[in-house]
């Protein structure tokens, strides 16, 4: 930065102030912008993947609770990241607001009058005429006014001239770029206000209706009236998974396909839809999203008198492409306590090296290996619990087995009967409104519009200025540019410019013949 | 035709392509080194009109005369566009092997993407005379599509559900598009930058006599094509940020999500923005943007490749590991 900054304290604050709104730190906020990005791609982030992050920080006993703290891991949010960005746009209105007003009066000023020496600038031209001055300039006039540009004449005493200037839109298009990304900032703070979102796994011939405690995870803005949700309700009639089989990119996902039925309330009427990944299901102003699917084996469970203690469908989590899946079940109403951990692998395949592992996504060769264990489940501890996790603490483990589909487990105890009944399988759906993302979109829209009017659109001015020489009226044309940057092919469009003038005073029979270049006196 | 055939007439059609871009190589690089330099005439033409002075306007009607060198540059550019129309052939056979647009994975981008900056560089030189560049573009599509049919390789498989949309045709092609017109720009930054250094040695009025400033285009005018191809790319780039986000919101529930792609698409956003930003800021214009325009293009091919390879992310679709 050029100047010292003042004493005083008001002087200081406008010398902060300009300092802030110069290109040069906007440049810089730009840069550290960028800069403040990058560790968010490259650390695992809380938005995107709790689990990974809490990972991260038990591998990295020393640097993970450091990189916490600093905000590393919600970086996107961090103070440092929120920081740059809020100061960029700050500069950003520093620097566009004045210019908003300036543009708006140089939109309703006059071009200036000719300047005295047209000859000197660059691609000048003067034309020899034959009709009076009043006709050439009228001509020339229509002429740039039929171009659409800003024309004025010559005050009475010196009419001899015509100014015009075209191009303001550039300018304009400038400001609304800057002022739409604005708006985009705006739209993405209303998101995070109003809009909410959830995810919910729902099995197979299972319903879901939107209400908060039916989701397994939902977040809402500050603004949102979580207990009065669109009171829309669907059922998952039928999910298919369609698979390669060839042997190029094998078991990659090639179609998913989740039929629903749904009422956007209570007293309407059963509506069909098919939700698939680029098709999400619009109810209410709330979008449901196809994201994830995955098996739910059937499990029964006798205890040792014979009585059922538990015959449900259990959702299990895919942990790798070829969908071998985890999960528990917990039977807290059998004595003793019985827990299970179980491994369901849609086509099973069993090696020394990986143990049980499914080798293709497809239910070809389901099975169920599963740990019995027997005990104090821990619920009532108090301690919330994953439903996805057994807490073994003070629990023993029974034995281990695996199943394939209609086969039972006599545990080996006594203490029951584990039946594989066969499996389900459950489509999880992301359930999310976001009152912000049409402003988003307009705004972006008219942000590439105003951008392009920025780029492309060149400001520039042209004179015709008519005088008499040695006796012969003489008309001058010539013209500037108006953009910060003077570039080679500039001089082409000035050239059409001029071009334009010349060919309607041709067409208008006033050209006698091509001036010879004025000599400077 | 059988699928079969197809696939390997697609893959014919892009060796041939290599075979001609290393021909075309070697055109321009013959058309450097047979101690050509621009005339006297181009040169003074250019830089009175990039110093914005009193220049001619109607059309130089006087070709400069035949040059050593031009012809083996012509043959470069001729080799240039069969090149094109073959890697073209190349692109197209595999959409229909395939049964739809041809960017399923790292191997078809990178072949598109070949194709792109062939196209935007063969498109630019119908309105300038980049023939001087060529061989500044010829090595990277080379080095492109040479990675492409060694490590990227795959077979055509369908699309994930992810990908079966009509936003992978808009949003990749503007990609794609972009991927061209930044590679230019960073050739032509990067040499702004070398004739730069070699006219500051100068007094002013002369030229460079090095065996490559000399043959290039004067500083100022190289910033100039530098600034229009980034001036067409930035709102294409800007578009393709968008589309994608459309597209996001479609497919995951989302329009922006922090995924290390778009965060990259964001970042090489900002730089370019910043390249635009430094074009009228006082002191920034020449050198420093020309840097930036590097910056830019090195951001675009982290984005490129190193996402793909390293992050894990919403999209390593890109069949590379299996």
């Amino acid at each position: 930065m050029s100047t010292l900054p003042p004493i005083s304290n008001s002087g200081l604050l406008r010398w902060a102030w300009r300092q802030l709104t110069s290109m040069k730190t906007a440049l810089i906020l730009l840069f550290l912008l960028a800069l403040a990005s990058i560790p968010g791609s490259l650390l695992p982030q809380r938005g995107i993947d709790p689990i990974k992050v809490r990972a991260y920080i038990t591998e990295n006993p020393t640097w993970g609770p450091i990189l916490d703290r600093l905000g590393f891991f919600d970086g996107y949010s961090s103070p440092w990241f929120s920081a740059v960005y809020l100061l960029l746009f700050v500069s950003l209105i520093g620097c566009v607001l004045p210019r908003v007003g300036v543009h708006y009066r140089a939109m309703r000023s006059a071009p200036p009058p000719a300047p005295r020496m047209l000859q000197r600038m660059a691609g000048t031209r003067s034309l020899e005429v034959t009709g009076s001055t009043d006709e050439v300039l009228l001509t020339a006039q229509a002429s740039l006014r039929a171009a659409r540009w800003r024309v004025v004449t010559g005050p009475q005493e010196d009419p001899s001239w015509v100014a015009a200037e075209k191009g303001y839109l550039r300018e304009t298009g400038n400001l609304i770029f800057h002022l739409s990304l604005l708006v985009v900032l705006v739209s993405i703070a209303v998101g995070g206000l109003f809009g909410w979102k959830g995810n919910v796994i729902v099995r197979e011939g299972s319903g879901f209706s939107n209400t908060l405690t039916q989701y397994d995870a939902w977040g809402g803005g500050r603004f949102v009236n979580a207990e009065n949700l669109a009171p829309f309700s669907f059922t998952l009639d039928k999910f298919t998974a369609d698979f390669e089989r060839g042997t190029v990119q094998r078991g990659a996902p090639r179609a998913f396909e989740a039929e629903v039925s749904f009422r956007p309330d209570p007293s309407a009427a059963v509506q069909h839809a098919l939700i698939e990944v680029n098709e999400p299901l619009v109810i209410d102003g709330a979008k449901v999203f196809l994201v994830g699917h995955g098996y739910a084996p059937r499990i029964k469970v006798t205890d040792k008198t014979g009585a059922v203690v538990f015959d449900d469908a259990v959702p299990f989590l895919p942990q790798d492409g070829n969908f071998t899946s985890t999960g528990v079940v917990k039977i807290p109403d059998s004595t003793p306590a019985l827990g299970i951990q179980g491994l369901f692998l849609p086509t099973a395949a069993l090696d020394a090296v990986r143990g049980p592992h499914s080798i293709f996504p497809s239910p070809d060769d389901p099975a169920l290996f599963m740990s019995a264990w027997k005990g104090d489940l821990g619920l009532d501890s108090g301690t919330p619990q994953s439903v996805y996790r057994l807490v073994t603490d003070k629990m023993e483990q029974i034995g281990l087995e695996q199943l394939k589909p209609g086969e039972s487990w006599t545990l080996p105890d006594g203490s029951g009967t584990v039946r594989f009944e066969g499996y389900e399988r459950w489509a999880s759906f992301q359930i999310a409104a976001d009152p912000g993302k049409e402003f988003a979109l307009f705004a972006a829209a008219a942000a590439i519009l105003g951008l392009m009017m920025s780029l492309f659109i060149r400001r520039r001015r042209v004179w015709v200025k008519v005088l008499e020489r040695d006796g012969v009226t003489v008309v001058q044309l010539a013209g500037i540019m108006r953009t910060s940057t003077f570039e080679d092919d500039d001089i082409g469009v000035l050239a059409e410019d001029l071009d334009l003038v010349e060919h309607a005073l041709a067409a208008a029979g006033l050209v006698r013949a091509e001036a010879p270049p004025e000599e400077e006196s | 035709m059988n699928p079969e055939s197809l696939a390997q007439l697609s893959n014919m059609a892009i060796y041939s392509s290599m075979l001609t871009l290393a021909m075309a190589m070697v055109a321009f690089a013959a058309s450097f080194a047979n101690g050509q330099r621009r005339s006297a005439l181009v040169v003074a033409q250019e830089s009175t009109m990039s110093a914005g002075g009193t220049a001619v306007l109607t059309k130089q009607k006087s070709k400069p005369t035949e040059e050593p060198g031009r012809r083996a540059a012509n043959i470069g550019l001729s080799l240039t566009w069969l090149a094109f129309i073959l890697l073209l052939a190349g692109v197209v056979l595999r959409g229909i092997w395939a049964g739809r647009a041809p960017w399923g994975n790292m191997y078809e981008f990178s072949i598109t993407a070949a194709l792109g900056i062939l196209g935007v560089y063969l498109f630019m030189n119908l309105r300038v005379d980049l023939r001087w560049l060529g061989l500044f573009i010829v090595i990277p599509v080379l080095l492109t599509l040479g990675m492409a049919v060694t490590v990227l390789y795959t077979e055509a498989a369908q699309l994930v559900p992810a990908l079966k949309s009509y936003w992978l045709v808009i949003h990749v092609l503007a990609a794609i598009i972009c991927s061209g017109a930044f590679t230019l720009a960073a050739a032509t930054a990067g040499l702004s930058l070398i004739r730069d250094r070699a006219e500051r040695k100068l007094p002013p009025g002369t030229s460079p006599t090095g065996p490559l400033s000399s043959r290039i285009p004067d500083a100022e005018r190289l910033r100039t094509i530098t600034n229009r191809v980034l001036a067409f790319a930035f709102p294409l780039w800007t578009f393709a940020v968008v589309a994608g986000a459309i597209w996001a919101e479609n497919a995951w529930g989302r329009y922006w999500g922090w995924d290390p792609k778009e965060t990259w698409a964001f970042i090489t956003w900002v730089v370019y923005a910043a390249y635009l930003h430094a074009r009228s800021t006082a002191g920034w214009r020449k050198n420093k943007a020309s840097w930036i325009a590097l910056a830019g293009w090195v951001v675009f091919l982290i984005n490129y490749f190193g996402v793909n390879f390293l992050a894990s992310s919403l999209h390593s679709y890109a069949g590379v590991s299996s």
